[in-house]
């Protein structure tokens, strides 16, 4: 069987797309540029996972959403996002492709704090937005699937903290799918100013168990001199959707990016996240856990880069895998040459919960300083029959056993999530996924 | 007669086709302290590990009876809702587990569905032993054991008898590597649960914990069995003679299990 990997949409379809939106002309040129690429560049190639026949191409474009007018008219399981009792001050909701719901405290808009979809941040902050998109983090073409991004985008946010601001309260983003069959092609773009802070939550959800569709999406994050940015996630997209995740983050000195990333999809999913400590000083933990089901196959690559001197990387993947479900988790600490007294420690896990699940941690330390640290721990097994038989001797059922062992593994993610709905939320998925 | 009674009768346990256990009759009836005394590598622990069901071991042949009921018939977990508790040697660590969550489920599997106990009720409950047990309060929020000094699981483990109440409790070398402080802690905590309806087995190397726990009964095990019983005074014995006139008296040259084939 032959699969058709040539695009539905063409350059007088997106030429009309950016138009309807009154998009500056950059950035028609930009998507215009990057369909030229999506013939000539290749797949990605994450390591000991096949993609070239998983669907990327065959989608819905362009689906909008309508407004809401209160936050208790959207489906109980998007409300599970938020506290009902306590609303979040700054909350977006994307419909489909369409802004829902939108709150930002005063406060934050009066200190210069932009909290806003891609579209409306292209009319309003075209200068930031033009100065930062797919520039220093994510590049249009490294491969098919960046150059697809950027010629689709179709949806995202746009978060700005000026110099010397701190952001105490969560920006929550909700990404619901709601059209069974659209894509998204999601930027998110995340800039904290020099010495400034935030802490940003996203989920991302939709419900179709069968329809096919795409999800590709791009997020930058990028942390000025002494910024230190919270980044948290819970991906949950249906089984029907493939999904190609890329969260990318660019510390400069004294910087701090720290992810927090749930991958919890139902579908086949590439997740990378990458962060480049380019400064001085600067550090990332990136942890992310998944749960994997069904047939599905995942391909999760965590990598940090030193550039700066006495950088520190942490890197931390926990994954549950169960029926026939595989999961290769590729961490990768990379110190370059320059970036002496950096440290680079990496931490993969995979518990396998039936016969038929699949994983794979593969380590990788590639070092071109003398000057530094590094470590890394793999593991692949199943649930230890001690623990088990250690909670059970004191009355515990072994399923509740096994309930406490899994939660526990995935604990160091869910615990971090800074938004305790989200973390409610997440643990509910877990559970949902695994029992 | 008040409390549960544990009958051990002429059990043979395994390990890996290695037999360990060669016919080990024991029955402690509640309100009594039994003490298994003995030399490393004669049984002690494997008798401990078998009646709560360790994974490792395999029943070969006699039974154990809690109150009448085949306890080997039944899961771990059985065990432990029928009565049984036993303080490891060395309790497992669980990551994300935190001690305080991991004692609230212990305590609530244990009570019906709808019947957990109440959050204030359980922290008030927790808060007293780990005062009685001198242990920081840091600790019920640190993960299940993980990161823990070989003291404060053994504390720990106490922490769970006093909060669990069970009818018979086993302690495995609760005693090991304790200085003499963290010992008379743990013996407190023993102690406090003396009364006529609780049992206890405890399994210990050195006399010295029995100082501090005086038993009703002593027994010493070699190349498997129950060689020896008697009173408080066996073991004072033992800890100014050693094991040596034992051996002597019954003809044993090597008491340990290895020995034998």
């Amino acid at each position: 069987m032959t699969v058709d990997t040539k695009l539905p949409y063409d350059q007088s379809y997106i030429k009309q797309f950016s138009q309807e939106r009154n998009e500056p002309a950059w950035m028609k040129d930009l998507r215009l540029q990057a369909l030229e690429q999506v013939d000539t560049l290749e797949l990605p190639k994450p390591d000991k996972t096949n993609i070239s026949k998983w669907n990327f191409t065959r989608f819905k474009h362009a689906a909008t959403g309508d407004k809401i007018s209160s936050l208790t008219d959207l489906p109980a399981d998007i409300q599970d996002f938020f506290d009902k009792e306590n609303l979040p001050e700054n909350l977006l909701i994307q419909r489909n492709q369409s802004v829902a719901y939108a709150s930002v405290s005063k406060k934050l808009q009066d200190q210069g704090v932009i909290f806003t979809d891609i579209f409306t941040a292209l009319q309003e902050h075209e200068e930031l937005v033009k100065r930062y998109y797919m520039k220093d983090a994510v590049s249009i073409d490294e491969h098919r699937l960046t150059a697809l991004h950027a010629a689709l985008m179709n949806g995202g946010i746009f978060v700005y903290v000026p110099k010397n601001v701190q952001v105490d309260e969560p920006l929550q983003v909700v990404f619901w799918q709601e059209d069974p069959d659209v894509a998204l092609f999601n930027h998110v773009l995340v800039v904290a100013d020099e010495n400034s802070s935030l802490t940003y939550v996203e989920n991302y959800i939709s419900n179709n168990e069968k329809e096919e569709t795409v999800a590709n999406i791009v997020t930058e994050v990028i942390a000025q001199n002494n910024a230190q940015i919270s980044f948290g996630a819970v991906d949950n997209f249906a089984a029907g959707t493939t999904s190609y995740v890329n969260r990318r983050g660019v510390a400069y000195r004294d910087a701090t990016i720290d992810w927090a990333l749930g991958q919890m999809n139902d579908g086949n999913t590439v997740f990378e996240n990458i962060t480049h400590l380019i400064g001085d000083n600067s550090t990332s933990n990136a942890k992310a856990v998944t749960v994997g089901r069904g047939k599905q196959n995942t391909n999760m690559t965590a990598k940090i880069v030193h550039f700066g001197k006495n950088s520190e990387g942490h890197i931390l993947q926990h994954g549950v895998m169960k029926d026939s479900a595989s999961n290769v988790f590729n961490g990768i600490g990379k110190i370059e040459h320059g970036a002496s007294k950096s440290n680079a420690e990496q931490e993969s896990r995979v518990l396998m919960l039936s016969e038929k699940a699949r994983g794979d941690a593969n380590p990788i330390l590639l070092i071109d300083e003398d000057d530094v640290t590094a470590g890394h721990a793999a593991s692949v097994g199943r649930v230890d029959p001690l623990q088990l038989y250690y909670l059970m001797s004191r009355g515990i059922t072994q399923l509740e056993a096994e309930r406490l062992v899994i939660h526990g593994f995935l604990a160091p993610v869910v615990n971090q999530l800074p938004i305790d709905s989200v973390k409610e939320q997440l643990t509910q998925v877990i559970e949902r996924k695994v029992n | 007669m008040a409390g549960s009674t544990l009958e051990i009768k002429n059990l043979h346990v395994s390990i890996e086709d290695k037999e360990i256990l060669k016919g080990v009759d024991l029955t402690i009836n509640g309100g009594e302290f039994h003490a298994v005394m003995g030399p490393n590598g004669t049984g002690k622990s494997t008798l401990a590990s078998a009646i709560m069901g360790h994974p490792k071991y395999e029943i070969t042949e006699g039974s154990v009876l809690l109150d009448g009921e085949d306890v080997l018939e039944m899961e771990v977990d059985e065990r432990a809702r029928a009565g049984l508790f036993l303080a490891m040697q060395y309790p497992s660590e669980i990551s994300g587990v935190t001690t305080s969550d991991f004692l609230r489920s212990s305590i609530n599997a244990r009570r019906e569905e709808g019947d957990e106990i109440p959050l204030m009720k359980f922290i008030k409950e927790m808060d007293e032993a780990l005062d009685y047990l001198e242990i920081d309060k840091n600790m019920a929020q640190r993960y299940l054991n993980e990161g823990f000094s070989g003291g404060e699981k053994k504390r720990n483990e106490i922490l769970q008898l006093m909060l669990l109440k069970p009818e018979i409790a086993i302690l495995d070398e609760i005693d090991s590597g304790l200085d003499i402080d963290a010992l008379k802690v743990v013996s407190k905590g023993i102690n406090k649960l003396r009364d006529e309806n609780f049992g206890c087995l405890i399994i210990t190397h050195y006399q010295r914990l029995l100082n501090y726990i005086t038993p009703d009964k002593v027994h010493v095990m070699m190349q498997g069995r129950v060689v020896k019983s008697g009173g408080p005074e066996l073991a004072q014995r033992l800890e100014a003679e050693g094991y040596d006139w034992i051996k002597e008296e019954l003809g044993i040259e090597d008491e340990t299990v290895e020995q034998n084939a």
